[in-house]
């Protein structure tokens, strides 16, 4: 009895879709409709059945950033009417299930939209500039060598957790998205917090949080307006309250930076 | 980089700035409110005060250059800042663009600040400078004689006897125009609800926010706002309707009594 009751009969949607061949090109809403669709299919899933039935018409396929499709990777990027990721809370594009939707409903996807992300082609978004933020400071250096005995760097067991909090994101570019200012703040906050909150961080702590940032602005991304918008679509449910800590952290780094004494020596090791 | 480079030219440096900046703001708001109340009681209160802050000479325009100084950061942070936001958010708009957790008063931090800048230029202009309705401004007005020494806090503003101008009769004159107080009264509204997410968000910014008490500073803001807005709602609405008539004696009394459907027109000298 249960099993019946839980099944839901397939539907028919009408997918509005953002079509656009290449960077620079005009782009514009298609409308496609998307029939017999199962409501325990996922978005992307139903999407690869639309594809299918527009490659056997001839047609130019949607395309669409996907990977893992379980929420780890941080590929899949669609705003599905209005939000990025879609409905549900907590979830990437991947996990929506198609039963978040209704018979005739009309579903308007977009790619996420942002200067600093470059639209390569109809939903698929260029997120480099995140890659770029990464590699201005979001790592620890560490000698080669034998490794260090397990646990001889005591860690509290908050930090840790926090630590682990801001290291579930998954650079999927969300909360860019969702900013009315396109500000990557809630992704650099939780990057700059993950290594500065854990003790092997501490070394380039004020460094790394100057030439992130520096990055950040570089890349062309806005700033913030304290609206919250990023953690309430965050897949991770990463909250604004890095943002903060990134912020403090930020300062305190630019005063230091301005006050410290300046050695001799050049840089490099020794 | 320097410092005061980096604060001027990074994203966090700009926010910081406008932080501390309207920071400044809400707290030279919050005395000047305390300040104007005295409207309500006898004319020596808010006259030996007014001629306390006159007598400060140097140290007066040093509180107005650091004060404009203040409005002007805030006001360049605000434009550079939206201008690169702007530009961020690229050559295409969403189709659909859903508010998830922005509060009302964030979503209307521009229009909130234009409305209140150009209060404050009026608002300068009126009891400052004397430029708009200059009929009832202070220098217009004959002199008041102090009748009691006026202390705060047992200071001493200005001594009995002492001629003074008569700021009691300005403000009692100025918001006797209904067009004026309405528009004093928009304009604090808006400033109230500017400072709502202005104050939130200035913790965040500076850094000093989280989860633990984010709840509990948003109510303060709330309070704040909700008590400033009335505080200031109170001048021009009680001369307005007649709440708070002019002490007998001074010159803003003989003039409303000439007058009784007080326009700006018919207080004029």
């Amino acid at each position: 009895m249960v099993a019946e009751h839980s099944v839901k009969k397939n539907f028919s949607v009408t997918l509005r879709v953002w079509r656009q061949a290449g960077p620079n090109q005009p782009g514009k809403f298609v409308d496609y409709p998307a029939t017999d669709i199962s409501p325990d299919m996922s978005f992307l899933e139903m999407l690869d059945v639309v594809n299918d039935g527009l490659t056997k018409i001839g047609d130019e396929p949607i395309a669409f950033a996907h990977d893992c499709r379980e929420g780890i990777c941080g590929t899949c990027s669609c705003t599905i009417n209005g939000k990025p990721h879609g409905p549900g809370k907590g979830i990437a594009t991947c996990q929506v299930y198609m039963r978040s939707f209704g018979e005739g409903d009309v579903i308007v996807v977009e790619p996420f939209r942002a200067r600093a992300f470059p639209l390569i082609k109809d939903l698929v978004t260029n997120r480099e500039a995140f890659d770029k933020i990464q590699q201005a400071g979001g790592f620890i250096s560490v000698r080669t060598g034998a490794a260090p005995d397990a646990n001889s760097i005591p860690v509290p067991k908050e930090d840790a957790d926090l630590a682990m909090d801001a290291a579930s994101c998954i650079g999927c570019g969300a909360c860019v998205a969702a900013c009315k200012n396109a500000s990557a703040m809630l992704f650099v906050a939780a990057k700059v917090s993950q290594l500065g909150l854990m003790p092997q961080g501490q070394p380039e702590r004020d460094k790394r949080v100057l030439a992130m940032v520096k990055t950040m602005d570089e890349a062309g991304f806005g700033n913030c307006s304290n609206q919250y918008e990023c953690s309430a679509v965050c897949p991770k449910l990463i909250t604004h309250d890095f943002i903060a800590r990134m912020n403090r952290d930020y300062l305190a780094a630019l005063f230091r930076s301005n006050f410290k004494p300046v050695s001799g020596a050049s840089d490099g090791g020794a | 980089m320097n410092l005061l480079v980096s604060l001027f030219k990074t994203s966090i440096g700009k926010k910081f700035l406008m932080a501390l900046t309207g920071l400044v703001m809400v707290g030279f708001v919050t005395g000047h409110l305390v300040g104007n109340l005295q409207i309500f009681f006898q004319p020596d209160r808010i006259n030996g005060y007014a001629h306390f802050l006159q007598a400060l000479g140097p140290v007066l325009w040093a509180i107005r250059l650091f004060l404009l100084v203040c409005v002007a950061v805030h006001v360049w942070a605000a434009v550079a800042l939206t201008l690169e936001s702007r530009a961020a958010r690229g050559p295409e708009a969403y189709a659909i663009k859903k508010w998830l957790s922005a509060t009302v008063a964030s979503r209307y931090m521009r229009l909130s600040g234009i409305v209140v800048l150009a209060f404050l230029i009026y608002h300068l202009a009126h009891f400052t400078l004397g430029v708009a309705q200059p009929g009832t401004f202070k220098t217009a007005l004959p002199e008041w004689k102090m009748l009691e020494d006026a202390r705060e806090f047992g200071f001493p503003l200005a001594a009995k006897g002492d001629v003074v101008h008569d700021v009691y009769s300005m403000v009692f004159l100025g918001f006797a125009n209904p067009v004026v107080s309405i528009f004093y009264i928009i304009a604090v509204g808006l400033l109230s609800v500017h400072m709502l997410h202005g104050i939130d968000s200035l913790f965040q910014t500076i850094g000093w926010r989280s989860a633990k008490w984010s709840c509990l500073l948003r109510k303060v803001a709330l309070v704040y706002c909700i008590v400033y807005f009335l505080g200031n709602l109170a001048i021009p609405g009680a001369i307005l309707t007649g709440i708070a008539k002019p002490a007998v004696g001074t010159y803003a009394a003989q003039k409303l009594a000439a007058s009784p459907a007080a326009t700006s027109s018919a207080v004029q000298p």
